[in-house]
């Protein structure tokens, strides 16, 4: 239950204690700013504009040398693995207000948004160093993850010479996870939810055919009245128009009609390159889905395959094929 | 006598925005350039026009076009589905509106933000459930959803049954590159192409490699169309519309048709240039120039052969030694194509296929009484033949 009436205007009142103050401890780089270091985040983050890591190339661009990129200020004051697993700091302020947040049932916390500007390019050797303020703390919200308040914060970093080289707002959300456990558990976890392949839309003309897949069969339309066979569904059959029908089972096996193997672009949820085919199917409909456990090289049009259906993400099953034994 | 629209109406203005990869503005904005651009290329002035015809697909309304380049009434107004398939629907569809007194001066416009904006190379993936989405939803989950994807399924079999290869694709991106470096329009412009290049480009989806893949654009394309005899009175030399078609062929997916007996030509194109055939009177050997609509290298060949200029399977080798350059049998793209000047849906075509009759080319052949101009592959689809006055 989240606070009302007279204890939830207590509660606030000691928020509003926190609101102007500075979080009490300062943030300073361990290292200078170094080219291994900026090479590890491009690296990570598929950056390869030579400014940041090609000595030659940075000479002749407008820096004139070595720069870090801008996005990683924050990298340069963060405190590594001791972060997450260290013991709070006592002078921290911002651990004391989670925890006061934590105490009255508010314990899940999402970062929602951050912002940052850049003053000037950081040079091997700078040593960057922040301070945070807790700006703002917002009166209570209904949020899609439940009942919370938003806590901004503004960091302000300096390099050696005390001069402002950038800031940062960030913005988190206390809430109260115990409505929605599945909710909190994901957004405590720092791990992403993992990307699935993308949904059929279903509708009357093609639930059922979803349905059967759900049962592990690769069902095949057939007209009631005349016996033809068709895919994809439809309501109708445009051979003697009987909108009766029923369906046969596939028996899997098929070849290759034609293939394509997918390189880009990559899409969440799928392993590339993937390798799809429209395939004749025994029964003499044909079936487009992936081929799989296979080198793209090796597969050719007029190979035999075999369909099995079988889970392609955390929910959803499919029909794929393989190469027939 | 049946009615016919042969030499019904003829495009007599021609207009489109800059071509570019971040217009900065909104597509009302560049539809409503490439719109007044063509009223005034033509000769016309904006309440002159009573008639609009777009794509489906595109996001400005032509009563919000009207308002903001100054047309006033509209007795006509008509949209086409089916992507680059309408390319030439929309001249259809203003050849019909002239032709039975519906409309006396139609506007046929297309602009998108194709690269700032939506771009047609992320596929499909959403959106309201419509049979549109229920029939995606054959091939979402198996990752098969965008363009690129779809065509490289016909390319993969039509190369397996006609030997046709990916050096034989280079030769269809060379010969429009070779026109597109002498068209400022262009985004290739001045910058050539060797099949080297080609292919050593990396692989889109197998056997599709970058430069088999059109670009994609921001901008805006327009013409206006009226009768002949309205045309007689303006200043440009108007590009009669000899035939005019649209076809959706049997057992017809838009894009993955691929459930027919043979996937490797297009039953809907055929379909189109029988009609034009019969329509303009004309034949194969009457053409001199062509503009072929090129989403991908292979769907030019494809349609060489739907049109009759050779023999299913052989357009790798009426294509071979620079068969569509300007001294070739069949000069074609002479702006670049889509996959050299830029992608306006086809639109842009229309606009190059009225150059070639006006002689006003960047790469014009000297010959230029007839010039066949195609819509999209693999959807239902349309074409035209142009000719003098």
């Amino acid at each position: 239950m989240s606070l009302s009436g007279k204890e939830r205007e207590e509660f606030e009142k000691q928020l509003e204690a926190y609101v102007g103050i500075d979080i009490g401890i300062e943030d300073a780089s361990r290292d200078a700013v170094n080219q291994a270091m900026i090479r590890q985040w491009c690296e990570a983050m598929g950056d390869a504009c030579g400014a940041y890591t090609a000595p030659e190339a940075a000479a002749k661009s407008v820096h004139g040398e070595v720069v870090a990129p801008p996005a990683m200020l924050q990298a340069w004051i963060l405190g590594g693995v001791a972060m997450a697993t260290g013991e709070d700091d006592p002078r921290d302020k911002q651990r004391e207000l989670h925890r006061l947040f934590d105490a009255r049932g508010y314990t899940g916390v999402v970062a929602t948004n951050t912002e940052q500007e850049y003053l000037r390019y950081l040079k091997l050797g700078d040593r960057i160093r922040a301070r945070t303020q807790i700006e703002s703390i917002s009166e209570q919200k209904a949020t899609g993850l439940g009942i919370g308040y938003f806590i901004n914060t503004r960091t302000r970093f300096v390099d050696q010479n005390d001069k402002e080289v950038g800031w940062m707002t960030f913005r988190v959300l206390k809430f109260e996870a115990g409505d929605q456990p599945a909710a909190a558990a994901e957004s405590n976890s720092a791990v992403p939810a993992k990307p699935q392949r993308l949904r059929p839309a279903l509708g009357h003309d093609n639930r059922w055919w979803w349905d059967c897949v759900e049962k592990d069969e690769l069902a095949i339309q057939r007209c009631s009245a005349c016996a033809v066979l068709r895919h994809p569904p439809r309501p109708m059959c445009g051979e003697c128009q009987s909108t009766e029908w029923d369906y046969v089972f596939s028996s899997g096996e098929g070849t290759i009609h034609s293939y394509v193997v997918i390189r880009h672009p990559e899409v969440p949820g799928y392993t590339y390159p993937l390798v799809v085919a429209v395939v004749d199917l025994a029964e003499g409909t044909r079936f487009v889905g992936n081929v799989v456990d296979i080198e793209p090289e090796e597969v050719e049009i007029g190979m035999a395959v075999q369909a099995s259906i079988e889970r392609v993400d955390d929910e959803m099953k499919l029909p794929v094929f393989r190469r027939a034994s | 006598m049946p009615a016919t629209l042969k030499n019904q109406a003829a495009i007599v203005g021609i207009g489109e925005t800059e071509y570019s990869k971040n217009s900065g503005r909104s597509e009302l904005a560049l539809a409503s350039e490439a719109t007044a651009a063509a009223i005034k290329d033509a000769g016309l002035s904006p309440s002159d026009i009573d008639g609009m015809t777009t794509f489906t697909l595109d996001t400005t309304d032509e009563i919000e076009l009207a308002r903001a380049v100054g047309i006033g009434d509209l007795t006509f107004f008509s949209r086409i589905p089916h992507g680059g398939g309408a390319a030439i629907g929309v001249v259809h569809q203003a050849v019909m509106a002239v032709a039975t007194g519906s409309a006396k001066a139609v506007v046929v416009y297309r602009a998108l933000n194709g690269r700032s904006g939506a771009r047609y190379s992320e596929g499909v993936s959403g959106g309201p459930t419509t049979s549109d989405l229920i029939h995606w939803s054959w091939y979402m989950p198996s990752g098969l959803m965008t363009p690129a994807s779809w065509v490289a399924m016909y390319s993969m079999r039509y190369m397996h049954e006609t030997g046709c290869t990916s050096e034989d694709l280079a030769e269809v991106c060379i010969a429009q590159r070779n026109h597109a470096v002498k068209n400022p329009r262009a985004f290739f412009y001045q910058k050539p192409l060797t099949l080297d290049d080609h292919q050593s480009a990396r692989p889109i989806v197998d056997p599709l490699r970058l430069y088999d893949c059109c670009q994609e654009t921001d901008g805006g394309a327009a013409c206006v169309i009226v009768s002949p005899e309205l045309a007689k009175d303006l200043p440009n030399p108007p590009a009669l519309i000899r035939g005019v078609s649209q076809g959706a062929g049997r057992d017809q997916e838009s894009m993955t048709s691929f459930y027919r007996p043979s996937i490797s030509s297009l039953p809907e194109m055929d379909l189109v240039a029988k009609q034009c055939w019969q329509i303009s009177g004309l034949t194969p050997d009457d053409i001199d120039a062509a503009v072929i609509y090129d989403a991908f290298s292979s769907i030019v060949l494809w349609q060489l052969e739907s049109f009759g200029f050779c023999k299913h399977g052989e357009a790798k080798d009426f294509i071979k030694d620079g068969g569509l350059g300007l001294g070739g049998r069949l000069p074609c793209n002479t702006h670049g194509g889509q996959l050299s000047e830029a992608y306006v849906h086809g639109v842009n075509g229309i606009n190059e296929g009225v150059r070639l009759i006006r002689g006003t080319s960047t790469s014009q052949p000297a010959k230029n009484d007839h010039v066949l101009v195609t819509a999209g592959v693999g959807v239902p689809t349309s074409a035209m033949i142009l000719g003098k006055a």
